[in-house]
């Protein structure tokens, strides 16, 4: 039989060795990903002109990154996450932009004070403008929470990426060093490690949270590297000759990488918790730098009397973690290589 | 098929053994036994041939095809690519091998890069060995390999996931394609596709075989499949050969009691043939590689073993009691009491349906 | 009739569209028989059967046209309660993949025991000796020591006997066994095969065995029914079907598989791609690939015509089919 169809098209489906148990696996995707179906309905609908059906549009090359952006768009979490983050980031560059004040400007007469017309969250204990200082104060958890978890996450991620790749004793020492530092009470290695600090910058405590994070990154980017080094594409890659620097940084690294995302976003949330409750125990960053976790550790003396001053800030900073978590989470569906 | 006995086989293995050291310990780790996944195995593959290699999962088959390919270093024995050992090669020289003998994977849904475009994917090959093709040459070429593999070329910038498990198949034998390499080591390369795609791939890679010139060994569980495309079949149990010859000999007129069972374990799709068949059913399971039974490995499921079996390692030669008689009979079977026994039913004359139309 | 299946329809409602994946299917099986549902991965073989057995996920499945009648009562109209009575006692199922069915961390035994425990009410050590004695009716060796054993201890084959001693453990009338050998290797799959086979037999069960492999079918189906992008093709007595198929996409894969008792050269390969499940084409689902498609098949859809007493095929030219497939 010479005549070969020119671009024979054909089966749809996929399962490993033989047939999938159930003919259409389809669950509840829960943020609209495609499952084995969707997929593989994508797959049929993408055969081109020349196929038999000859119905298929011409359909574009999608990549998985671009696919992962278009369902981050569709969801609601990812978008009211997004903005509030993206307003955080912007007034934390341009306080002025919403407020006209200085945080350091203070009236002790109106220490205490509450709600009025041009100071909408009221004074604090010093007769700072609440709403200034909390304004002023997103600088500082952003920035901490920014750069920690970039530290964290380039240490983390190149540890645990060549600790993965390579095996061996390396690796069993570098899972044993994690093991330790997962063993160290964060608040209390703040407590200690921080007070012997005088420096009055934010690097002391970004750099004791990269210090006591990488290995959770690392963990994670271990794993996701010894998964991913065991698919075929990876050994057809080195069938081919290609190098070790090639595997990693064409095949494993870009495959690898979601996990670590995720972490790291879910992860920086909480970096700026930690640095508001290190500020809170006085070992983080100390006055006159401004800071949500400074001025809650001032007003928690006068709650009772004077609960704005500790509502607003702390609130800042709730809604500040809860939107990063959130689009950790987001992001980890929209990312989530099971689904596709 | 066989080449002149002046020029050395294509491809010659001899002795090769896999063991992978299960360890214990934390830090420092000992070894306390071995999994002994290839365990002495021989065969040679001459140019345009195609080995068939069948077994059960666990009998190392595709260990074998991973230490053709280089992915795993034998702990011993040698794998000779026209004459040289390429277990001992490395840097320049490996690289230089490993153009000319490359693999198709079984899984098509992770043999390729889910990140990476089709293109970029097949073209690959040229970026870790540009000499092969110069740069501005590549793209005409990936698009060439598309066209000989029956996808069209257009689809050069789409992603893996864009297509289905055939078409996937296909580019990867693309891509092994890409060096021009003689000789091509599938690892269960239907077995992940739909019956009536397995059809297409099969005859993509007999057409293929034909028109680049290939050898293949092709290595599977399915008899029928292994058939169809084999000149020559061994048939490996539990990290060795135990029974190797043409696919007649093999098929028609196998001598290995294992053999035997696993021929006529396959079900054969037609409906009269249940009714006169010989169905061989093995007793237990195979028995754990890391654990192989002394003298015959085989020993603990044949319904022929004798106290010899337990004691004598068969070797993997024509049975003495062939040696003399000329025939299909007359092929390697490692087995003390090897004896031709025919358990698929012969062809019939007038074939109803099936086969070539 | 032991069941019956009318006109059943299955979809899913998936946010790129709805997946028609079953389109009205007519099977039936009596105690004592087997049928085999034979298709690809996508046919709707295993939706099916699914929704016979009542474990379809709803949503995004939904049941949207169609009876199920089992011993002559619509199972479609019973409550959820009810059906969950019926399932396990009177109809159970056999999965590809054991290991995953069974539970790792409870015993096997507690397992099998538990069917026992559940739906006959007995105390946990009568229900052990139960398990024993299933376990012994399925040829596990060293049943009595090894009932304490965990589902990984046990190899492949090992374990899809528990599952079927597990499906036959309260005799049901049916038993849906969906690829159970797919996984297997050649050597454990006939044992197991055999088993199936022979424990139906002594039952008197009915059986559906749901299948890709048409050498399986060869071996132990009384009828078979081909299914096509949710529809049944092509039904027929095993022996009819292999001599003569009446439907082009039968005939063509039964020419595609490679023999196991000739070489043959190259195989007949069935062109094209089943159909999207979303986008099913106009007329005969097949009409894209079959080589003898007319102006007709992409008009109107084929009925199941009555190609014998037994027999059936869903296409306009199945006369030319046949004719063709004897004449060679």
């Amino acid at each position: 039989m010479p005549e070969q169809p020119p671009y024979e098209e054909e089966e749809f489906h996929h399962g490993p060795e033989g047939p999938p148990p159930e003919d259409l696996a389809i669950a509840p995707t829960g943020f609209g990903g495609t499952m084995d179906l969707g997929s593989s309905e994508a797959e049929t609908l993408e055969k081109t002109p020349g196929g038999p059906e000859g119905t298929g549009p011409t359909e574009k090359p999608r990549s998985l990154w671009s696919d992962a952006w278009r369902d981050l768009r569709r969801n609601p979490v990812f978008i009211i996450s997004g903005l509030v983050i993206l307003f955080l980031v912007v007034i934390s560059i341009w306080p002025s932009l919403i407020t006209d004040q200085s945080p350091l400007k203070c009236d002790l007469s109106k220490a205490q004070q509450g709600s009025q017309p041009g100071h909408p969250f009221g004074y604090d204990g010093q007769g700072c403008d609440v709403y200034t200082r909390t304004v002023y104060g997103t600088r500082v958890s952003i920035s901490v929470g920014v750069l920690a978890t970039i530290g964290v996450a380039l240490l983390g991620s190149f540890l645990g990426g060549l600790a993965g790749f390579y095996g061996g004793v390396g690796d069993s020492i570098l899972s044993r060093i994690t093991d330790i530092f997962f063993a160290i009470p964060v608040v209390l290695g703040g407590l200690v490690l921080l007070s012997v600090v005088t420096s009055n910058t934010i690097w002391p405590v970004v750099g004791f949270m990269v210090l006591l994070g990488w290995p959770q990154v690392s963990r994670i980017a271990r794993g996701s590297v010894i998964t991913t080094k065991e698919n075929d594409y990876v050994h057809a890659a080195r069938a081919l000759g290609a190098s070790n620097s090639r595997m990693m940084l064409r095949h494993i690294t870009p495959n690898a990488v979601a996990p670590v995302i995720v972490v790291a976003t879910i992860a920086l949330g909480t970096y700026i918790s930690l640095e508001a409750t290190l500020s809170y125990l006085g070992v983080g960053l100390k006055p006159p730098t401004v800071s949500w976790g400074i001025d809650i550790s001032s007003a928690s003396a006068y709650i009772r009397q004077a609960p704005h001053m500790l509502l607003w800030p702390a609130g800042a900073l709730a809604i500040t973690v809860l939107a990063f978590i959130m689009l950790g989470d987001a992001v980890r569906d929209a990312l989530d290589p099971k689904l596709r | 098929m066989t080449q002149a006995a002046t020029e050395p086989p294509l491809l010659e293995v001899s002795g090769l053994v896999k063991h992978f050291p299960l360890t214990q310990g934390i830090l420092f780790k000992k070894q306390v036994g071995a999994v002994k996944a290839v365990d002495g195995v021989d065969f040679r593959l001459d140019r345009g041939e195609t080995l068939g290699i069948v077994g059960e999962s666990g009998c190392g088959k595709s260990t074998v095809a991973k230490m053709l390919v280089n992915l795993e270093k034998p702990t011993e024995g040698a794998i000779k690519y026209k004459g040289e050992d390429i277990t001992r090669l490395s840097g320049k020289a490996l690289k230089a091998v490993r153009r000319n003998i490359q693999m198709v994977f079984q899984d098509p849904y992770t043999s390729l890069n889910p990140r990476m475009t089709v293109g970029d994917i097949i073209g690959e090959p040229y970026d870790i060995h540009p000499e092969v093709a110069p740069k501005g040459d590549r793209r005409r070429r990936v698009q060439e390999l598309l066209d000989v593999v029956g996808l069209n070329p257009e689809y050069i910038n789409r992603y893996p996931h864009q297509f289905s498990g055939g078409q996937r198949q296909r580019i990867g034998i693309a891509r092994g394609l890409a060096l021009r390499p003689e000789i091509i080591v599938a690892d269960e390369p239907v077995s992940a596709l739909d019956v009536s795609v397995q059809a297409q791939v099969i005859n993509l890679l007999d057409r293929l075989q034909a028109e680049f010139e290939l050898s293949y060994v092709f290595i599977a569980h399915d008899l029928s499949i292994v058939r169809h495309i084999s000149d020559r079949v061994g048939v490996m149990y539990l990290g060795r050969i135990v029974e190797t010859g043409k696919d007649v000999e093999i098929y028609d007129h196998p001598t290995h009691p294992y053999t035997q069972a696993l021929l006529s374990a396959v079900p054969v799709p037609d409906p009269e043939a249940r009714e006169h068949r010989e169905r061989i059913i093995l007793h237990g399971d195979v028995p754990s590689p890391a654990n192989v039974p002394s003298g015959c490995r085989f020993r603990t499921r044949c319904w022929k073993a004798q106290e010899r079996c337990t004691l004598e390692v068969p070797l993997l030669a024509v049975p003495a009691e062939f040696r003399l008689v000329e025939g299909p009979a007359a092929h390697d079977s490692a087995c003390h009491f090897a004896e031709e026994k025919q358990v698929v039913p012969p062809e019939e004359p007038e074939q109803p349906e099936g086969g070539t139309p | 009739m032991l069941l019956e299946v009318r006109d059943l329809h299955v979809e899913f409602r998936t946010r790129d569209g709805v997946a028609k994946a079953v389109n009205g299917v007519n099977y039936s099986v009596d105690e004592g028989e087997t049928l085999a549902v034979l298709g690809e991965s996508g046919s709707g073989k295993s939706v099916t059967a699914q929704a016979v057995m009542g474990i379809l996920d709803i949503p995004p499945g939904k049941i949207t046209g169609g009876e199920i009648l089992f011993q002559g009562k619509d199972l479609l109209k019973f409550k959820e309660e009810e059906r969950r009575k019926v399932r396990g006692a009177e109809m159970a199922m056999i999965f590809q993949d054991a290991l995953s069915s069974l539970n790792p961390v409870i015993s096997v035994g507690d397992q099998l025991g538990e069917m026992f425990v559940v739906h006959r009410g007995m105390k946990r050590k009568e229900a052990r000796a139960k398990a024993v004695e299933l376990m012994e009716h399925v040829r596990i060796p060293a049943a009595a020591e090894r009932v304490r054993d965990y589902p990984h201890q046990f190899s492949g084959g090992m374990r899809q006997r528990i599952m079927i001693a597990m499906a036959l453990a309260l005799e049901p009338a049916l038993i849906i066994a969906d690829e159970p050998t797919t996984a297997l290797d050649v050597t454990v799959q006939a044992q197991v095969m055999d088993l199936l086979a022979e424990l139906q037999r002594e039952l008197n069960m009915g059986l559906i065995l749901i299948t890709h492999d048409l050498g399986v079918v060869a071996d132990v189906a009384d009828k078979i029914a081909v299914m096509y992008a949710g529809k049944i093709v092509e039904t027929a007595p095993v022996h009819d079907i292999y001599k003569a198929p009446a439907h082009p996409y039968t005939k063509g894969l039964l020419e595609s598989i490679p023999r196991l008792d000739q070489k043959g050269e190259e195989l007949y390969a069935i062109k094209g791609l089943p159909p999207n499940l979303m986008h099913i084409p106009p007329g005969c689902a097949f009409n894209p690939r079959c080589p003898m498609a007319q102006d007709v098949c992409r008009t109107e859809v084929p009925p199941l015509f009555e190609v014998d007493a037994d027999r059936g095929s869903a296409c306009f030219f199945w006369r030319e089919c046949l004719d063709d497939t004897s004449r060679d």
